[in-house]
Parts: structure tokens; sequence; C-alpha cells
């Protein structure tokens, strides 16, 4: 064989979605990364989460640019549209096709190359906009499709495969992200899909731009001792310092079985993200706070995870462009195109 | 708390090769299967005779528990067709016999007799002659093969298959007495002076049926018992029958009757149960073979009495959930289950019988109570078929061995165990991973005009290259074992991730086994299969656990295992036999 595939039979006990789908439904092509690769990890956590909302996949769109990370795409929900743009442009494609068709779930897949590199004023002017879409950046340090360069999100000090240390401050996207206005940051691990899945799904009922940042070890390039982004660094650095739980809307909303404080938020489609107080102090609805919280962390080589922030109130790209509430692809040519009385009407207007 | 299951010991490793495990003589089926595969037919052949010695007959008679056992019926609902595969490697098989073993020709000083030329006795032989054992047969008839040769028919097994198989063991020099039964176990002793006695005479007494009419002077004569009336067919005594018969009984024995009636003459022949379908004996696909021929099966029917009219049979009464029934018949044959009988064996010559008149045997060394003499096969414990015949008789030449050393019978070799990676290169192992989904093979049967023309036309025609090539690549290779070593794991999820049939589960350990059992990626509800649980895993201390239960053997987990943590091992079972202890120092 010179490839392998994943036989299509599968565990008779599997649950089914609303939908009358399983998981293995919106499995997409055999990975052909590396394995082990983190992004592999974040993969099946999308395909649960997905699984889990029970998403129509043909209403979901996957959009990516270039590297392992954005290679994903095609990994999961075989049945979805998609869009592999040019390197670090994503996050233009993805505006571009929401203003077009809003009603599509979109879910950006990028790196820390495609996104914090070369696409990082893309990424920036998506976060500004607050395009509706879950924005997952697979953070493993390295650029790994061209061979472990180190990235913009390298720490000062983490070490190369060949033991030369880095010597640039690295960008974090989450601090990046709080600065610019984002409605909904977090970080996962893709080692902890416990944490990750609840995320993802809150990212996906999120009305705006859910930006995550996820830990992802390349295993091939940056795993090794003296990598902070390794398996190991991250599992020893880790501070969960926002625990939530997504609870969907279909579902009954139960009380959780923990004398932890809790704290909820209610999306705008009627779902409910619960907080669970892990650190005193903090306040996820707080910017300013959380912008602190996590630098600290970042000062004390702690990596801070959880859903850091989130502002269910902000308006996204549609509402401040007033668009109409049907998508542009679903109207009539007359409509789009009112025809030129109508455009010297408009034109008479600013006169 | 639930493991760390061990794996150094064959047992967990044993139990995942589930027809291997199954089967009484633990015969390496996968294996077979593969050699198949490979067109290395001999090879294949060799390796079953190693462990069920009759690859030829019981290719097409085993009861093959190993089937419903099959992974791959939990899996798309059917079985590897692991019996008849079994039969196509004796069928297109080389002359094996220069691989046979051969008997010394220093013999080793010590005799053995044997009574009866049944499956047990012939394996007992086949264990013991090429260590130098003289072995003496005596059997009541005047072939060998005991049931196996005069009560299953021809159209199942052929004369020549038989042959060959039983003269494999008695060409190796053992000294078979035809038409000597043992009419006295006590003289037998007393006179012959043998080191051990084996006794595998079998269950050779079919069941009565006391009811109003059974002696009736008309009737009698119309009334047979299944397995003598089969003897009676197999030695040419019984060449018709009537064309209105009746066969009382469900079971495997009924199937035979039944067909080989339909084949004298019984041109409208019933078989009448007692209970409903789902408690018939009779193999499924025994059933079904009946079916095929135009036997009707009537279910729910108890017999009452024989009726007799104008001096002679003319028909049974039953009772039904709806009254009674008279179902008019010519002749009628009793298949009801077969009884030991020992009226041969004295009982104050130190072999003790329990209250139902059975030999007290001990189930591990088949020794009875008088030391030196051994029983097995359908004699110890009562009907069963021709695999544990042989399985008991692989037994009993260890006993016999240890026997006749002096040493103590309990003192048993241990099972053994190899393993070996399969790992070839990226995405290339040493077994065909890759699943297959094609259904079952059907087996193609003889035109029913072809199958009522003689009565030894042999019904299953075997399987075509094609479906065996087909059928073989169906095994899921459960002996390629996923063996972990939690020391590389690095917790990364791929296996979890990839495993097309949710098996894997990285997770923090609980209390009970059941619990965990609930928490999987998948929930482990088949409690006759295993958890693997290991140790705990060097970064969180969370342990991997498997369910073995719908393991595809595909090795993908150990394809997408970045440290090797994952490997698709080879585990081969080493079976213990009397061939492979020392020799007799005497
Ligand atoms: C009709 C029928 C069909 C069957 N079909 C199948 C099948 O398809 N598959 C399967 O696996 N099993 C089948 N069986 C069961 C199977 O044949 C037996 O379980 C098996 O043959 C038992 O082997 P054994 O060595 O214990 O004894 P047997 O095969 O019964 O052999 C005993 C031998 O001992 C001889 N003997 C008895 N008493 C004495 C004596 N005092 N002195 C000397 N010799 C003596 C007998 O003549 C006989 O040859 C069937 C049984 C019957 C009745
Ligand atoms: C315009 C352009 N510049 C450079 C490249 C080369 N290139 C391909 S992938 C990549 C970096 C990818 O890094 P990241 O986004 O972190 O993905 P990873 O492979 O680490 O998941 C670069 C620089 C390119 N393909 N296109
Ligand atoms: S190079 Fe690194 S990032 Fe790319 S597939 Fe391999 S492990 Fe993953
Ligand atoms: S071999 Fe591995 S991946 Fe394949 S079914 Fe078994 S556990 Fe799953
Ligand atoms: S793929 Fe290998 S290293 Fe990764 S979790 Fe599985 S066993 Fe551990
Ligand atoms: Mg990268």
């Amino acid at each position: 064989m010179t490839s392998i595939a994943k036989p299509a039979v599968r565990h008779p006990g599997l649950k089914r979605n609303a939908l009358g789908f399983t998981m293995r439904d919106y499995e997409g092509a055999m990975s052909t990364l590396c394995a082990g690769c983190g992004h592999d990890s974040v993969t099946a956590a999308l395909v649960q989460a997905c699984f889990e909302l029970a998403l129509p996949p043909h209403r979901a769109a996957k959009m990516s640019g270039i590297g392992c990370s954005s290679k994903t795409t095609a990994y999961f929900m075989r049945q979805s549209h998609g869009f592999n743009s040019v390197h670090g442009r994503m996050p233009s494609v993805t505006s571009g096709a929401s203003a077009a068709n809003r009603d599509l779930t979109y879910i950006g897949i990028s790196g820390d190359g495609d996104s914090l590199s070369i696409g990082l004023g893309q990424l920036c002017h998506a976060i500004r906009r607050n395009v509706r879409m879950l924005y997952v950046i697979d953070n493993n340090g390295v650029y790994g499709l061209t061979k472990g360069q180190f990235s913009a999100s390298a720490d000062i000090g983490s070490t190369s495969k060949k033991g030369e240390a880095n010597v640039q401050p690295p960008i974090d996207p989450v601090l990046l992200a709080l600065t610019l206005g984002a409605t909904f940051v977090a970080r996962g691990f893709s080692g902890d899909k416990a944490q990750l899945i609840p995320i993802l799904k809150a990212g996906l009922s999120h009305n705006g731009l859910a930006l995550v940042d996820i830990i992802s070890p390349c295993v091939t390039f940056n795993d090794h001792d003296g990598s902070t982004k390794s398996y190991k660094f991250t599992r020893e650095h880790e501070v969960e310092i926002s625990a939530a739980d997504f609870v969907p809307l279909r579902r009954e909303i139960t009380v959780p079985d923990t004398t932890e404080a809790i704290s909820t938020i209610t999306m705008h489609d009627g779902s409910v993200v619960r907080f669970r107080k892990t650190h005193d102090s903090y306040d996820p609805t707080d910017r300013a706070a959380a912008y602190a919280h996590v630098r600290a962390c970042q000062q004390r080589n702690e990596v801070a995870t959880g859903l850091l922030f989130l502002d269910e109130g902000g308006l996204d790209m549609h509402a401040v462009a007033k668009t109409v509430p049907t998508p542009l692809v679903d109207l009539t040519y007359k409509q789009l195109c009112p025809g030129n009385s109508a455009l010297q009407a408009l034109m008479e207007k600013y006169r | 708390m639930p493991g760390p299951t061990d794996v150094t010991a064959p047992h967990h490793y044993h139990k995942v090769v589930d027809c291997q495990y199954a089967c009484p003589a633990h015969t390496n089926v996968p294996e077979y299967l593969r050699l198949i595969a490979q067109g290395r037919y001999t090879e294949s052949y060799l390796l079953n005779r190693e462990s069920n010695v009759f690859p030829g007959i019981l290719g097409r008679t085993c009861d093959r528990p190993c089937e419903p056992a099959c992974r791959r019926g939990r899996i798309d609902g059917k079985p590897v067709a692991i019996c008849r595969l079994k039969r196509v490697a004796a069928d297109l098989r080389d002359d094996i016999t220069a691989y046979l073993p051969k008997a010394p020709t220093v013999r080793n000083g010590k005799r053995v007799a044997l009574i009866g030329a049944g499956p047990s006795s012939l394996t007992v032989a086949n264990d013991l002659l090429p260590m130098g054992y003289d072995v003496v047969i005596h059997e009541k008839l005047s072939q060998a093969g005991g049931l196996m040769r005069f009560n299953i028919p021809a159209f199942r097994l052929p004369a020549h298959v038989l042959d060959e198989e039983t003269g494999y063991i008695i060409d190796m020099g053992a000294e078979v007495h035809y038409d000597s039964p043992v009419s006295s176990l006590k003289s037998f002793l007393d006179d012959t002076h043998f080191d051990a006695v084996f006794v595998g005479s079998g269950a050779p007494k079919g069941k009565e049926l006391d009811i109003p009419g059974r002696w009736d002077a008309g009737a009698r004569e119309h009334i047979h018992i299944g397995i003598e009336w089969l003897g009676s067919v197999h030695f040419g005594h019984i060449e018709q029958i009537a064309k209105r018969v009746l066969i009382i009984g469900a079971g495997n024995t009924a199937m035979d009757c039944c067909r080989t009636s339909r084949r004298l003459g019984g041109t409208d022949t019933k078989v009448v149960a007692r209970r409903s379908r789902e408690f018939f004996k009779a193999s499924p696909w025994e059933l079904e073979d009946a079916g095929e021929e135009g036997i009707a099966i009537i279910e729910n029917h108890a017999p009452k009495r024989f009726v007799i009219e104008q001096g002679t049979l003319a028909g049974m009464e039953f009772d039904t959930p709806t009254g009674a029934v008279i179902i008019p018949c010519d002749e009628v044959i009793l298949a009801i289950g077969q009884d030991n009988a020992f009226p041969w064996i004295e009982r104050d010559i130190g072999i003790d019988f329990d209250k139902w008149n059975m030999p007290v045997i001990d189930k591990s060394t088949f020794e009875s109570t008088r030391k030196g003499v051994f029983f097995g096969g359908d004699a110890a414990w009562g009907p069963q078929n021709i695999i544990w015949a042989v399985e008991h008789g692989h037994q009993v030449a260890i006993s016999v061995h240890q026997h006749c050393q002096a040493l103590d019978v309990h003192d048993r070799p241990p099972q053994g165990m190899h393993l070996e990676s399969t790992k070839m290169g990226l995405h290339s192992w040493a077994y065909s991973n890759d699943f297959n989904p094609s259904p079952r093979s059907q087996m193609k049967h003889a035109e029913l005009v072809e199958r009522f023309s003689k009565l030894s036309a042999e019904v299953e025609l075997g399987f075509t290259p094609e479906q065996t090539a087909t059928e073989v690549e169906r095994c899921l290779n459960c002996d390629v074992e996923t063996h972990f070593e939690n020391t590389l794991c690095i917790e990364c999820d791929a296996c979890v991730d990839v495993c097309p049939v949710s098996c894997l589960t990285i997770t923090a350990n609980v209390e009970s086994e059941g619990d965990l059992r609930t928490m999987l990626s998948a929930p482990a509800q088949n409690t006759t299969q295993d958890l693997y649980v290991s140790a705990s895993l060097p970064q969180t201390k969370r342990i991997m656990v498997k369910d073995e239960d719908l393991c595809l053997h595909c090795g993908l987990c150990a394809e997408r295992c970045p440290t090797a943590a994952w490997d698709m091992k080879k585990f081969e079972l080493v079976l213990p036999y009397a061939s492979m202890m020392s020799e007799v120092t005497a």
C-alpha cells in the first residue's frame, strides 16, 4: 500500500445526533500529516464538536491558507464546502464568502505562520470586522510544512531541533485579539479534548469571530526538550484559568453536579456557556482584566488556557454593514441589481 | 483498579484470537488462512494437522465452534468461512507423506492399548507413535474412524478422505486388530500387561423412545434407532426405506437420518421435533441443507404413541399446542440422543462409576480412578464431536507419557507464546491489514438430481479459487496483536482518533472495570471480550484502554503512532504436545 485508508466499518454502538449522523459521518479524507501531529487531534476535536452540535455538513464552509494546519480542512466533513486560499489570505477570502452567504457556518483553520507571519494584517482586520466564523490557529511555534523554521509565535529561548534558540519576541494571538476588540477569545491544547471541544462548540455558536488559539505540537520539528510548544512542556505549564462548558439549545439545561461557583452567558442562538470559577479573580467578560491575567501568566512562563473572553453583545460584520437578512446569494438578480433608475436615485442622495 | 493487563503470558492475546480460543484444539486459524491466501496449501494443511489431526475430515464435518466466535461475525454479521477454507487446504495440498511424523525404528519399550479406532484413539496414536511407543488398537468393527466412518454419511464425508487421514496415522505403525471387541476390560487388563490403556469406545447407544406401540409385533421392525440405522446403511445391510418416514429428534443425527432416508426412497421424509426451532440442537447449516432437499421440519410435536393399524405401523400420534395429531408414516427413525454404555467394563476393577453410570474421569488428565487407564472422546463425558475427541486425544497422550515415566500426570507442560513485529516499513506490514468489505462466500452445492442419484455423491463442492481468494481476505488477522509500550506514549491521541471502530481510549483509571467499560470512546458492552489496560502513561499518569471486541487489526493505530508505542505483533500460541516432551528414558 502506498497510502492508507480508514475502513468504512464503524462501531455499532456509536451515538447518532439529531440529524441521524454518527461521528464517522463528520470525517474527511485520511490525514497525510506526520503521525502524532497535534493538528490531527484538533481535526478530531472539530469532528466531535460538529457532530455534537448536529451541524448539517452541507451548510458549513471550511476555509484555510497554506501550511500543515491549513491542509487539515480536507480531513473533516467531506460533504462541506471549502476554500484553500493563498498563504495568509484565509481571513479575507472568508470575509468575502461570508458577505455573499451569511447563512453558512464558516470554519477557518490556520497556522501560526499563516496567521501571525504572512497573514497577520488579514487576521487583524477580520477580527476588527468581526466576521462570523470560528477562527482556529493550530499553533506549533514553527512553519511545519517548510520544515520547522521558527514562526512568529515562538517564545524567546525556545530552541529549534538543532539546539539554536529563538531571540525574537513572540506574538501571542490571544493578547492580540483582546487588544483588537475580539468578542470571543480562547486558548486550548490539542492534547486536551475535554477542554477543547466545548470551546469549539461555543465558538461555532458565537455571533462574531471566535478566535481559538490551539497549542498543537509539531512532533517532527518542535516536540523536543527545549521547545516551549511540545506535548510535555504544554502539559507541565498549562494553567486552565477559565473553564467553560457548552450547553446547546436543544438540551435541557440541568444544574451541573459541582459545588463550584458558576456564571453563565447565553449565546445569541439560545445555547448557554457555563463558566466554572477556577481562579477567584477571573472574569471572562472583563476585557482589561482578561488581558492582564493572560499577560501575567505569560510572564510566569505559564500557558493560560480556557475560554478567556466572551462578549456576545458585539456587532458582527453584517450588523455593522446593515446588510439584508437574506444571504446575497439567495437574492434574485433583480433584487441585487435593481437597474439604472435605482442607481440614479441613490446617487441623487449624495449630490 | 483494573489493569495493567499482563501480556507476557499467553492468556490475553490468546483470547483475542477468537477462533483459535474457541477451537477445542486451538487450531491456529488466522495463520492457516494466510497460508491459503499465499497458495501454500500444503503448509496450511500441515499446520492444521498439528492441532486438529484430520483437516480433510474436519474441513467438511467440524461442528465449527470457531465460527460463531469469529470477530468478523460481530463486524458484518457473518463469520469467515473458517471450516470450509480448511477443506480448500486439504483438497489442494500436494502429497504430504514426506512431511508426516515418522515412528522411530528404535522403540521406547512402552506399550499402549487403545480401545476403539475413533478420532480420539487415532489422535492418541498419532501423538505417541513418533515417540517410539508401541500402539495396539482394538476395534469392534471392520474399519477405522468410529462414528466418522459408520455414522456420518458419505455425501457429507467421502470414504477416500477418511481412508487417507486415518491411514496417515495407522501407517506410522499402529498395530490394529479389527473385528475384535474388548468384551471384558478386567480380563483385558489382566491378560495383556500394557503400560497404559486408553478407552475411546465412544457413546454407542442410541436413546429409546418407550411409548405405547413401540414394541408391538407389527411395528417393531419399522422403528429404527438412528445411529444403528445409519451404521446398517454404511455397511450395506440396509439399502432402501419406505416412502413415508418420520425422523424423531432435531439434532445433527436427525439431519443425517432424514437426508439419508431421502436418498434411500423416503421421498416423503419429515423431521418431527418436540420443541420449537430455536431449541434445535442441529447446526443451522445442517437444517438449511435438509430444507434444500425438500425435507419438512415440524416443530412442537411431542411423541405420544405409535399408531398400529391392521397389525402394522400406520403412523404416530403427537401432542401439540393445539391438541393431539396423527401423522401417517411407514417407518420411524429415532434420533433423540446417544448414551454411553460400558457393559464390558466390570465395576470391581478400580474404575469408579458415578450415579449416572459414567466413569469418574479427571478433567485435566483424563485418567480414571485406576492408574494408567484413561478415557477420552465421547466415552469420557458423553457425546460431543470430532474436534473435542481430537483435543482429548492430545491431552491423553501427554498423560500417558507422564504415566509411563512414573511422573505426576497432573504435572503438564504450560502453553507458551511468541510475539514478533510485522512492521516492514512505512504503510507496509507483513500481513494483509487492509479491511476487505466482501460478504461471506456462498458454498456451491451439487444439483438435487445429482445428490439423490447415489448415496455417496458429495453435496458440497468446495470453494472456487475466486471465492477462496476473497474469503481468506475477510479474515481480520486477529493474531496480529496491537501491542502497546506505555513508556513510549506521548499521549498525542493519534491512535484514539484514527481507530475506525472506536476501540481506544486514554482516560484516568477508575475503581472497577464495569465503570471503565461505560466511559470509553464507545461503550464496551460485550463483556465476553476483555479490555486491555496499560500501565500508567508517562506524561499524565492516565491509562490506555483498548476494548478488544471489534478491533479490525487494521494497524492504523500503529501506523499513526509517532513513537511506535503501538506495534502490530504476530502472536503465536505454543501448544504443548506429548511429542515436545522429553523422551522416555527407560
Ligand atoms: C449421526 C452422527 C453424525 C455426526 N456428525 C458429526 C459431525 O458432522 N461433526 C462432528 O464433529 N461430530 C459428529 N458426530 C459426533 C462424532 O462422530 C463423535 O463425537 C466422535 O466420532 C467421537 O469420537 P470417539 O473417538 O470418542 O468415538 P467414536 O467415533 O464413537 O469411536 C468409537 C469406536 O470404538 C469402537 N468400540 C466401541 N466399543 C468397543 C469395544 N468394547 N471394543 C472395541 N472397540 C469398541 C467403536 O466401534 C468405534 O469405532 C456425529 C455423530 C453421529 C452419531
Ligand atoms: C506566499 C507564500 N510564501 C511562503 C510560502 C511557504 N510556506 C508554506 S507553508 C509556510 C508556513 C506555514 O506555517 P504555519 O502556518 O505555522 O503552518 P504549520 O505547517 O506549522 O501548521 C510557508 C512559509 C508559501 N507557500 N506561500
Ligand atoms: S511537520 Fe509538524 S506540523 Fe507538519 S504535519 Fe508534521 S508534525 Fe504536523
Ligand atoms: S488495529 Fe488499532 S486502529 Fe485498527 S481497529 Fe484495532 S485498535 Fe483500532
Ligand atoms: S499514537 Fe502513540 S504516542 Fe500517540 S497517544 Fe497513541 S500510543 Fe500514545
Ligand atoms: Mg505552525
